[in-house]
Protein backbone atom coordinates (compact mmCIF):
# COMPACT_ATOMS: atom_id res chain seq x y z
CA UNK A 1 0.00 0.00 0.00
CA UNK A 2 3.07 2.40 0.73
CA UNK A 3 3.71 3.88 -2.31
CA UNK A 4 6.61 6.25 -0.83
CA UNK A 5 10.13 5.61 -0.29
CA UNK A 6 12.80 6.97 2.12
CA UNK A 7 13.88 10.65 0.96
CA UNK A 8 10.72 11.24 -0.68
CA UNK A 9 8.96 15.13 0.36
CA UNK A 10 6.06 15.60 1.68
CA UNK A 11 3.57 18.08 -0.43
CA UNK A 12 4.38 21.32 1.17
CA UNK A 13 1.67 23.27 2.45
CA UNK A 14 1.60 26.96 3.13
CA UNK A 15 -1.25 28.99 5.22
CA UNK A 16 -0.77 32.48 5.79
CA UNK A 17 -3.37 32.40 8.94
CA UNK A 18 -5.15 36.18 8.66
CA UNK A 19 -5.60 38.76 11.61
CA UNK A 20 -8.02 37.25 13.36
CA UNK A 21 -7.51 33.35 13.02
CA UNK A 22 -6.03 32.79 16.44
CA UNK A 23 -9.45 34.11 17.92
CA UNK A 24 -11.39 31.42 15.42
CA UNK A 25 -8.82 28.69 17.13
CA UNK A 26 -9.84 29.74 20.26
CA UNK A 27 -12.98 29.47 19.91
CA UNK A 28 -12.62 25.92 18.13
CA UNK A 29 -10.23 24.77 20.61
CA UNK A 30 -10.99 25.96 24.02
CA UNK A 31 -7.98 27.79 24.49
CA UNK A 32 -8.43 31.52 25.45
CA UNK A 33 -5.24 32.38 26.56
CA UNK A 34 -5.15 36.38 26.17
CA UNK A 35 -0.96 35.73 24.58
CA UNK A 36 -2.94 34.23 21.28
CA UNK A 37 -6.25 36.46 20.87
CA UNK A 38 -5.11 40.19 22.81
CA UNK A 39 -2.13 42.01 21.20
CA UNK A 40 -1.56 44.64 24.33
CA UNK A 41 -1.94 42.07 26.30
CA UNK A 42 0.67 39.80 24.80
CA UNK A 43 3.06 42.96 24.71
CA UNK A 44 2.68 43.67 27.97
CA UNK A 45 4.15 40.47 28.98
CA UNK A 46 7.22 40.75 26.49
CA UNK A 47 6.20 39.01 22.97
CA UNK A 48 6.04 40.21 20.17
CA UNK A 49 2.07 40.24 19.46
CA UNK A 50 -0.32 37.96 19.76
CA UNK A 51 1.41 34.47 18.72
CA UNK A 52 -0.34 31.60 17.24
CA UNK A 53 -1.53 28.75 19.61
CA UNK A 54 1.49 25.87 19.49
CA UNK A 55 -1.49 23.49 18.88
CA UNK A 56 -2.92 25.00 16.11
CA UNK A 57 0.52 25.17 14.01
CA UNK A 58 0.76 21.40 15.18
CA UNK A 59 -2.88 20.77 13.60
CA UNK A 60 -1.01 22.47 10.52
CA UNK A 61 1.41 19.70 10.45
CA UNK A 62 -1.05 17.07 11.26
CA UNK A 63 -3.11 17.96 8.15
CA UNK A 64 -0.01 17.95 5.69
CA UNK A 65 1.10 14.36 7.15
CA UNK A 66 -2.64 13.63 6.15
CA UNK A 67 -2.94 15.26 3.24
CA UNK A 68 0.11 14.46 2.15
CA UNK A 69 0.44 11.01 2.04
CA UNK A 70 -2.74 8.79 3.70
CA UNK A 71 -5.05 11.04 1.38
CA UNK A 72 -6.93 13.00 4.05
CA UNK A 73 -8.08 10.06 5.90
CA UNK A 74 -8.05 10.91 9.58
CA UNK A 75 -7.35 7.26 10.29
CA UNK A 76 -3.94 7.07 8.75
CA UNK A 77 -2.42 9.13 11.68
CA UNK A 78 -0.94 7.13 14.41
CA UNK A 79 1.33 9.63 15.75
CA UNK A 80 2.91 13.06 15.82
CA UNK A 81 5.21 14.44 18.34
CA UNK A 82 6.37 17.58 17.60
CA UNK A 83 8.66 20.57 19.49
CA UNK A 84 7.37 24.00 19.77
CA UNK A 85 10.40 26.82 19.58
CA UNK A 86 10.00 29.98 17.55
CA UNK A 87 6.16 32.24 18.44
CA UNK A 88 4.44 32.13 15.44
CA UNK A 89 2.76 34.96 14.40
CA UNK A 90 -0.36 35.91 12.81
CA UNK A 91 -0.48 37.31 8.95
CA UNK A 92 2.97 35.62 8.24
CA UNK A 93 2.75 32.42 5.84
CA UNK A 94 3.83 28.79 7.44
CA UNK A 95 5.43 26.53 5.67
CA UNK A 96 5.02 23.24 6.69
CA UNK A 97 7.47 20.50 4.43
CA UNK A 98 8.63 17.16 5.20
CA UNK A 99 10.40 13.75 3.63
CA UNK A 100 9.66 10.56 4.15
CA UNK A 101 12.33 8.76 6.79
CA UNK A 102 11.63 4.74 6.94
CA UNK A 103 8.78 2.98 5.23
CA UNK A 104 8.18 -0.46 6.64
CA UNK A 105 5.61 -2.44 5.18
CA UNK A 106 2.26 -0.42 5.38
CA UNK A 107 3.56 1.88 7.99
CA UNK A 108 5.54 5.42 7.13
CA UNK A 109 7.47 7.72 9.03
CA UNK A 110 7.70 10.69 8.50
CA UNK A 111 10.03 13.77 9.28
CA UNK A 112 8.43 17.13 9.32
CA UNK A 113 8.80 21.26 10.40
CA UNK A 114 6.57 24.10 10.03
CA UNK A 115 8.76 28.00 9.69
CA UNK A 116 7.63 31.11 9.15
CA UNK A 117 10.33 32.45 7.13
CA UNK A 118 13.55 31.40 8.85
CA UNK A 119 11.37 31.18 12.37
CA UNK A 120 10.79 27.40 12.46
CA UNK A 121 7.96 27.32 14.68
CA UNK A 122 7.92 24.11 15.43
CA UNK A 123 11.02 21.59 14.77
CA UNK A 124 11.98 18.04 15.00
CA UNK A 125 8.24 16.93 14.39
CA UNK A 126 7.79 13.39 13.42
CA UNK A 127 4.30 11.60 12.12
CA UNK A 128 4.14 7.77 12.16
CA UNK A 129 1.15 6.89 9.21
CA UNK A 130 -0.41 3.82 8.47
CA UNK A 131 -1.74 3.61 4.66
CA UNK B 1 16.26 25.91 44.94
CA UNK B 2 15.37 22.29 44.11
CA UNK B 3 12.27 21.53 41.88
CA UNK B 4 9.27 20.43 43.89
CA UNK B 5 8.47 16.92 42.80
CA UNK B 6 5.60 16.22 44.89
CA UNK B 7 3.14 15.95 42.32
CA UNK B 8 5.15 13.25 40.01
CA UNK B 9 2.33 10.08 39.94
CA UNK B 10 -0.24 12.02 40.72
CA UNK B 11 -3.87 11.49 38.88
CA UNK B 12 -6.43 14.26 38.38
CA UNK B 13 -10.57 13.40 37.79
CA UNK B 14 -11.66 12.42 34.67
CA UNK B 15 -13.66 14.50 32.56
CA UNK B 16 -16.05 13.30 30.09
CA UNK B 17 -16.76 14.91 26.81
CA UNK B 18 -19.85 14.41 24.07
CA UNK B 19 -18.21 15.19 20.62
CA UNK B 20 -20.66 16.82 18.25
CA UNK B 21 -21.24 17.49 14.70
CA UNK B 22 -21.09 20.77 14.85
CA UNK B 23 -17.68 20.85 16.99
CA UNK B 24 -15.95 19.09 14.29
CA UNK B 25 -16.86 21.31 11.80
CA UNK B 26 -15.86 24.13 13.38
CA UNK B 27 -12.24 22.92 14.20
CA UNK B 28 -12.35 21.65 10.87
CA UNK B 29 -13.09 24.66 9.31
CA UNK B 30 -10.37 26.46 11.36
CA UNK B 31 -7.87 23.95 10.39
CA UNK B 32 -8.66 24.67 6.30
CA UNK B 33 -9.18 20.76 6.41
CA UNK B 34 -11.74 20.00 3.69
CA UNK B 35 -12.47 16.66 3.57
CA UNK B 36 -16.24 16.04 3.56
CA UNK B 37 -16.36 12.90 6.01
CA UNK B 38 -15.58 15.73 8.86
CA UNK B 39 -18.78 17.66 7.82
CA UNK B 40 -20.98 15.48 6.33
CA UNK B 41 -22.36 12.59 7.99
CA UNK B 42 -23.19 10.63 4.65
CA UNK B 43 -19.94 10.68 3.23
CA UNK B 44 -18.59 9.70 6.87
CA UNK B 45 -20.58 6.89 6.72
CA UNK B 46 -20.03 5.76 3.05
CA UNK B 47 -16.32 6.09 4.46
CA UNK B 48 -16.92 3.63 7.24
CA UNK B 49 -17.48 6.02 10.23
CA UNK B 50 -20.07 5.71 12.22
CA UNK B 51 -20.82 9.50 12.04
CA UNK B 52 -18.88 12.90 11.20
CA UNK B 53 -15.37 11.71 12.60
CA UNK B 54 -13.24 14.36 13.36
CA UNK B 55 -9.12 15.03 12.76
CA UNK B 56 -7.12 13.82 14.73
CA UNK B 57 -5.84 16.67 16.23
CA UNK B 58 -9.72 17.20 17.46
CA UNK B 59 -7.86 15.30 20.57
CA UNK B 60 -6.82 18.69 22.27
CA UNK B 61 -10.61 20.51 22.30
CA UNK B 62 -11.86 17.26 24.71
CA UNK B 63 -8.20 16.43 26.69
CA UNK B 64 -7.67 20.19 27.75
CA UNK B 65 -10.70 19.65 29.75
CA UNK B 66 -8.84 16.86 31.69
CA UNK B 67 -5.39 18.37 31.58
CA UNK B 68 -6.52 21.76 32.86
CA UNK B 69 -6.69 20.51 36.37
CA UNK B 70 -3.83 18.94 36.45
CA UNK B 71 -1.23 22.58 35.04
CA UNK B 72 -3.43 25.00 37.46
CA UNK B 73 -2.71 22.70 40.61
CA UNK B 74 -0.74 24.11 43.46
CA UNK B 75 0.74 20.91 44.12
CA UNK B 76 2.56 21.33 40.54
CA UNK B 77 3.43 24.50 41.43
CA UNK B 78 4.01 25.51 37.69
CA UNK B 79 4.94 29.73 37.31
CA UNK B 80 2.40 30.36 34.33
CA UNK B 81 4.44 33.77 33.95
CA UNK B 82 7.79 31.76 32.40
CA UNK B 83 5.61 28.46 31.25
CA UNK B 84 6.02 27.95 27.52
CA UNK B 85 4.77 24.46 25.54
CA UNK B 86 7.62 22.90 24.68
CA UNK B 87 6.50 19.80 23.24
CA UNK B 88 3.52 17.39 22.06
CA UNK B 89 2.95 13.85 21.14
CA UNK B 90 -0.13 12.03 19.75
CA UNK B 91 -0.86 8.75 19.61
CA UNK B 92 -4.26 7.56 17.65
CA UNK B 93 -6.07 4.23 18.07
CA UNK B 94 -9.72 4.22 17.76
CA UNK B 95 -11.29 7.54 15.61
CA UNK B 96 -13.44 10.11 17.41
CA UNK B 97 -16.77 10.65 15.66
CA UNK B 98 -19.60 12.48 16.90
CA UNK B 99 -22.02 11.14 19.48
CA UNK B 100 -18.96 9.62 21.15
CA UNK B 101 -18.29 10.27 24.65
CA UNK B 102 -14.55 10.49 26.02
CA UNK B 103 -13.13 10.03 28.83
CA UNK B 104 -9.59 11.23 29.68
CA UNK B 105 -8.11 11.13 32.65
CA UNK B 106 -4.78 13.29 33.21
CA UNK B 107 -1.32 12.26 35.31
CA UNK B 108 2.30 13.60 35.78
CA UNK B 109 4.68 11.68 34.41
CA UNK B 110 7.52 13.53 35.28
CA UNK B 111 9.01 16.84 36.49
CA UNK B 112 12.77 17.33 36.08
CA UNK B 113 15.27 20.46 36.17
CA UNK B 114 17.89 20.52 33.05
CA UNK B 115 19.88 23.69 32.70
CA UNK B 116 17.75 25.54 35.25
CA UNK B 117 14.36 25.37 33.24
CA UNK B 118 11.84 23.19 34.71
CA UNK B 119 10.37 19.87 32.60
CA UNK B 120 6.55 19.20 33.88
CA UNK B 121 5.13 16.11 31.89
CA UNK B 122 1.44 15.34 31.85
CA UNK B 123 -0.02 12.12 29.97
CA UNK B 124 -3.68 12.35 29.21
CA UNK B 125 -5.29 8.87 28.53
CA UNK B 126 -8.52 9.31 26.76
CA UNK B 127 -11.59 6.23 25.93
CA UNK B 128 -14.47 5.73 24.28
CA UNK B 129 -18.10 4.94 25.57
CA UNK B 130 -16.84 1.46 24.38
CA UNK B 131 -13.57 1.43 26.27
CA UNK B 132 -11.77 1.84 23.58
CA UNK B 133 -8.65 4.03 23.33
CA UNK B 134 -8.88 7.00 21.45
CA UNK B 135 -5.56 8.58 21.99
CA UNK B 136 -2.66 9.03 24.13
CA UNK B 137 -1.08 12.77 24.65
CA UNK B 138 2.42 13.60 26.36
CA UNK B 139 2.31 17.31 27.63
CA UNK B 140 5.44 18.79 27.72
CA UNK B 141 5.34 22.58 30.01
CA UNK B 142 8.63 24.20 30.36
CA UNK B 143 9.34 26.69 32.94
CA UNK B 144 12.31 28.84 32.63
CA UNK B 145 14.04 29.43 35.68
CA UNK B 146 12.74 27.87 38.19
Amino acid sequence: MADFKAGDAVQELRVTPDRYLTNRYAGASGDFNPIHIDADFAKSVGLPSNILHGLYSMGLVAKAAAQGLGGGDPRSLKKLTVQFRGMGLPEQEIVVTGSVKEVEGDRVTVDLEAAQGDNRIIRNAQAELEL
Amino acid sequence: MAIKTDAVGKSWPSTTYQVGREKIKEYATVLGIENPVHYDVGAAREAGFRDVVAPPMFAVVYSMHALAPAMFDPEVGMNFATMVHGGQTFEWDEPACSGDEITTTAKCISIEEKLGNGFYVFETTSVNGAGAEVVRGAWTNIVRGV
